[in-house]
């Protein structure tokens, strides 16, 4: 199982829990996991086309998945996955 | 800042003869605050009887509309007596405000410390510790709040080390706009002025803006510019909403609000770049698609009036990562 950090906007999908245990072999199926557990994810993280909102950031052990496999990076138990926006507001 | 840096910004000039001697700021970094130009958008919106026009804020010292209320707000403290020799300009910030207390700082020479989101701009960390502006990093999962609750622990902790601006509630943010953004504005459309448009972080743009343009004419319509749900990648704007409300904001202020999409702001930057050869920030992107709604609702009502749409882009790509 995964440990995936939750970022405060979606706190509300996880019953304020910022920190949740999914399983899943690499990102996507996380990601996939994770809506079946706490449905809404999937409307805000990805848009209609399917792919991740360009604002979306998601890191695997603070490692940007653009720079790794994408949605394919592959992941294994213990590893942390934080899904960041770019910036959450303010000056 | 080392000893030879603060003489060398002594040498330039003094702000006011009446400020304390060890204040000193260049007189071409103040001249480079305001009196930024008022362009008109020619290519993406065109109507006869209605006009966008944009303030080009990127052009302010330090490369953003936040140094007009750094500035004002740092000169309030040094009024009041509360920013001394001794204290370090102290705030959190999502970036712009930060590069314009670092510039700021470095120029009277006072020592800077900002905390911020981890996940700011690599570009806008770079520009502040360029000017030797200490960084505090908060969670980035935790966005801009995290930054104000941990700003607010460290300067509960020590006090009295600290010149505290306080951004989100500091009267002389928008007191800033009063003054300055709102006279350049109507002066510039020679009072021709309908609508003013602004996203909001700490709102000091709106809320001073606007208000400062109704002193002249209380038919101008001042509207806020909102990302259209809390996870949104609209950097240094706020979804109200779901955020720590900032003290200086009125929710009863603003005459209506525009909920913009951070795909479709990331579209328009993209379009201002290509069609009007300006590569400005996101807000900018989201300041003009609420402009362009409001013009279109408009142009499809009854009135045959004319129409002048202000916004402003509060600053340019060159504070941004490369690759968003």
């Amino acid at each position: 199982m995964a440990n995936i950090k939750i970022p405060s906007p979606l706190l509300k999908l996880t019953n304020n829990e910022s920190e949740v245990e999914i399983s899943g072999s690499n990102v996507k199926e996380l990601l996939t996991n994770l809506e079946a557990a706490h449905p809404g994810f999937n409307e805000r993280l990805y848009d209609e086309s399917g792919s991740l909102r360009r604002f979306i950031n998601i890191y695997v052990n603070e490692e940007d998945i653009r720079f790794l496999d994408g949605e394919n990076t592959e992941v294994k138990d213990s590893d942390e996955v934080s899904i960041i926006p770019a910036i959450a507001g303010g000056k | 800042m080392v000893a030879s840096q603060k003489e060398k910004y002594s040498m330039t000039g003094v702000l006011k003869p009446n400020y304390p001697p060890y204040v000193c700021l260049s007189k071409d970094s103040i001249k480079q605050i305001g009196n930024t130009p008022l362009l008109e958008i020619r290519n993406i919106y065109q109507h006869p009887k209605i006009k966008i026009l944009a303030k080009a804020e990127w052009t302010n010292a330090g490369g953003s509309i936040k140094a007009r209320p750094a500035l004002n707000m740092i000169l309030n403290g040094l009024e009041k007596g509360t920013l001394k020799k001794d204290k370090i300009i102290f705030d959190s910030t999502s970036g712009n405000t930060g590069i314009a207390y670092a510039f700021i700082g470095a120029a009277m020479g006072f020592n800077v410390t900002l905390v911020m989101p981890e996940n700011v701009s690599k570009r806008r960390k770079e520009i502040i510790t360029d000017y030797h502006a200490e960084i505090i990093y908060s969670s980035a999962l935790e966005g801009s709040d995290g930054a104000m609750r941990l700003a607010e622990k460290i300067l509960n902790e020590n006090p009295e080390k600290y010149f505290f601006p306080d951004q989100y509630g500091n009267e002389a943010n928008w007191q800033a706009h009063y003054e300055t953004t709102a006279k350049e504005i109507y002066q510039q459309t020679k009072g021709m002025v309908t609508h003013f448009l602004a996203g909001m972080g700490t709102s000091g743009t709106l809320m001073g803006t606007g208000k400062g343009l109704k002193r002249y004419d209380e038919k101008i319509k001042a509207i806020s510019v909102q990302p259209d749900a809390s996870l949104h990648g609209l950097e240094g704007m706020k979804h109200m909403a779901s955020s720590i409300v900032p003290t200086i904001y009125d929710e009863s202020f603003p005459d209506r609000q525009i909920d913009i999409s951070t795909d479709d702001a990331y579209d328009m930057v993209d379009l201002l770049r290509e069609e009007e050869g300006l590569k400005v920030g996101y807000s900018s992107g989201a300041n003009l698609c609420a402009a362009i709604k409001l013009a279109k609702e408009l142009e499809s009502s009854d009135s045959d009036s004319e129409a002048t749409i202000v916004t402003v882009f509060a600053d340019s790509t060159a504070c941004y990562n490369e690759y968003l």
